[in-house]
């Protein structure tokens, strides 16, 4: 967020009400963290107040708990059970309709959904690279998802570095955080008495601009800098590598995916908290009358039985192979599909796994001895 | 199909050894029942008036569980005047809540519960509808959701085979936007291993599920009795998980057999 050609701002705490109020003066409705169910969720917020502070996510695999903040911040917390995902790409809905006319003729017809300008606060760099590449999957050039299309273009995403990286976290080692890079419309970062706060698009400039910050000042971005490196610092998990698709597809045999195929409870918990999964299932859903139907999707899992159903018979049956797919597929031929890994860092596959199957301990077993 | 015109199709609705909850579900649809209704002709249905047990019926829904001298001749003569038979709920599919005797001396709880137990008359065993006759479609849940029912009830008036989602609660869950409570919490939710179709209910009030839809496809009951025994469950209270609602479903009775064994040790 300080590479940017942009001077950054100084946002006082006190005025963090006067962000929202800006936001919400755009026209945009404001979704930022709230505590709730033992974790962050993005909820609606209407002024700085509802805004927890002084919170902390405690993480490890198959363990969140929320915890308190000694310094009291407002974004100490690394990240919840999802923050972008659902927004974009939503998780159930209708794309189009048919319906027999009085001469008992077919109608189809789209069902575009209702999309609001929506600015979502407090978003991760893991989050903002998980969006470029859902975008690179539902924007793909001639085949462009339109529902996925009509609420990612109204979303203003403000960014906030991660000053306290969970356990879980490992974006360092995939080159995606802790500090925002791109991706943003503002970026944030929390300092003990406000925020340096840089724009990273015409809309978030514009933003900027209302507020008339004061600019930040050298030591306040050294500062922001200095926070960034030690967060990268802390991170106690990592990946292997950065390309490990051809130690992975070459080890499709390895005993390691019976061990881990003895725990996972092929629940598919890891692939819906994960910020890059994009499968889903449609279905028809005829009304009662028999005289209209909905052609319907939702979020789908490779751990799932139907996902693997070809005509007469099932290329996945077990969770062994499941559980390959899932990991062959985010960490080594999405490398062929979109250039890079599908994972990000954000680490929420581990502590999301009821049973704390640690993605990161896998890739490791699974790629030892493989070259890099 | 021209719903007008055609030949309605005839629907009964049986109750067996059962609390009539599943009944329910399908009464309490409102005005989607009323659009049944338009489609179908409801020959029997006690819980809401039409009584014609004997008739020949396209659709039969079977509710509760064979557990009397009595249920084990009705489900045959069920059977017989059904073109297809659909079970119904955790009690037509598994057994129900009542099949927790079938690991027990029932005749002992009888004499010790009722006064007159001579007036009881019901088999050592309570048993699936499927363990008697050839079941079309199996309908899991304690209850089922009106929802649910009216989707089968569409398919098969489409002429399609009902579509099962034999998937994990967790699936729902997460669609929902439901912070794992096992994660978030620690609770010994069932989730995982439980099948899907109501929505997630449970973890949506910020408790554990507690499995009243049966086991899912590929249920990793080994997997997760291990994770309750690392959130601290005492090998009792894991027999207790798996021995609930749908206690003799074979997957969740092998689990609490598995975890009793711990209890021996």
């Amino acid at each position: 967020m300080l590479t940017q050609p942009d001077p950054a701002g100084f946002l006082p705490h006190a005025r963090l009400r006067s962000l929202i109020a800006a936001l919400r003066d755009r026209g945009y409705r404001c979704l930022g963290p709230a505590a709730e169910n033992g974790a962050i969720v993005m909820r609606e917020l209407d002024a700085e107040e509802d805004l927890p502070r002084g919170l902390q996510a405690e993480q490890g695999p198959g363990h969140y708990r929320l915890t308190q903040d000694p310094y009291h911040r407002y974004f100490a917390w690394a990240n919840g059970p999802q923050a972008i995902k659902p927004l974009a790409f939503a998780p159930q809905e209708s794309v189009w309709q048919v319906r027999r006319d009085a001469a008992g003729a077919l109608q189809f017809e789209a069902t575009p959904p209702a999309v609001q300008a929506l600015a979502i606060i407090g978003v991760r760099a893991c989050d903002l690279a998980a969006l470029a590449l859902q975008d690179a999957h539902f924007l793909r050039a001639g085949r462009v998802d339109a529902h996925y299309a009509a609420r990612r273009e109204r979303l203003f995403l403000v960014a906030v570095q991660c000053a306290e990286p969970a356990a879980t976290c490992f974006c360092a080692s995939t080159g995606d955080g802790p500090t925002p890079a791109a991706g943003y419309d503002l970026a944030l970062a929390e300092l003990s008495d406000g925020f340096v706060a840089a724009a990273g698009s015409d809309a978030g400039r514009a933003v900027l601009a209302a507020l008339d910050l004061a600019p930040a000042t050298t030591q306040q971005i050294e500062a922001v800098r200095q926070q960034g490196v030690a967060a990268a610092a802390a991170q106690t998990r990592r990946l292997p590598g950065r390309n490990l698709r051809d130690a992975l597809m070459g080890r499709l045999e390895h005993p390691r995916w019976d061990a881990v195929a003895a725990r996972c409870l092929a629940c598919g918990n890891c692939t819906a908290v994960c910020p890059t999964c994009f499968c889903h299932a449609e279905m028809d859903v005829p009304a009662l009358d028999g005289e209209s139907s909905r052609h319907q999707r939702m979020w789908d899992s490779c751990f799932g039985e139907s996902h693997g159903h070809l005509h007469g018979f099932n290329v996945r049956p077990d969770i062994r192979s499941r559980y390959r797919q899932w990991l062959t597929h985010k960490l080594a031929t999405w490398h062929d599909q979109f250039g890079r890994s599908g994972c990000t860092g954000c680490g929420r596959c581990i502590a999301w796994c009821p049973v704390g199957i640690d993605l990161t301990e896998e890739a490791a077993a699974i790629t030892e001895g493989a070259q890099p | 199909m021209d719903a007008q015109t055609a030949v309605k199709p005839r629907v009964a609705v049986h109750k067996f050894s059962s609390c009539d909850g599943c009944q329910l579900a399908l009464l309490n649809l409102g005005e989607d029942l009323l659009a049944l209704a338009a489609r179908v002709e409801l020959v029997h249905f006690a819980e809401a008036g039409p009584l014609d047990p004997d008739t020949e019926v396209d659709i039969a829904f079977v509710e509760g569980s064979v557990s009397t001298p009595e249920d084990l001749e009705r489900i045959q003569q069920v059977r017989r005047h059904s073109r297809m038979l659909i079970a119904i709920g955790a009690c037509a599919t598994s057994g129900g809540i009542q099949a927790l005797r079938n690991g027990a001396d029932g005749a002992e709880w009888v004499a010790r519960i009722y006064s007159h137990p001579e007036a009881i008359s019901s088999l050592a065993h309570s048993t699936p509808i499927a363990s008697h006759v050839k079941v079309d479609f199996e309908l899991w849940g304690c209850p089922v959701s009106g929802p649910q029912m009216l989707a089968v009830v569409n398919a098969l008036l489409l002429g399609v085979t009902p579509r099962a989602n034999a998937d994990k609660v967790c699936t729902e869950c997460k669609r929902q936007g439901y912070p794992c409570v096992m994660v978030s919490r620690g609770v010994a939710c069932m989730g995982p291993v439980t099948r899907a179709g109501c929505g997630a209910l449970c973890p949506g009030l910020g408790r554990d599920c507690y499995g009243c839809y049966g086991p899912a496809e590929n249920a990793n009951t080994d997997a997760l009795a291990t994770q309750f025994d690392h959130l601290g469950l005492e090998p009792q209270a894991i027999v207790h998980r798996f021995q609930s609602i749908n206690s003799q479903a074979p997957v969740f009775l092998a689990a609490a057999d598995k975890a009793r064994m711990g209890c021996d040790e």
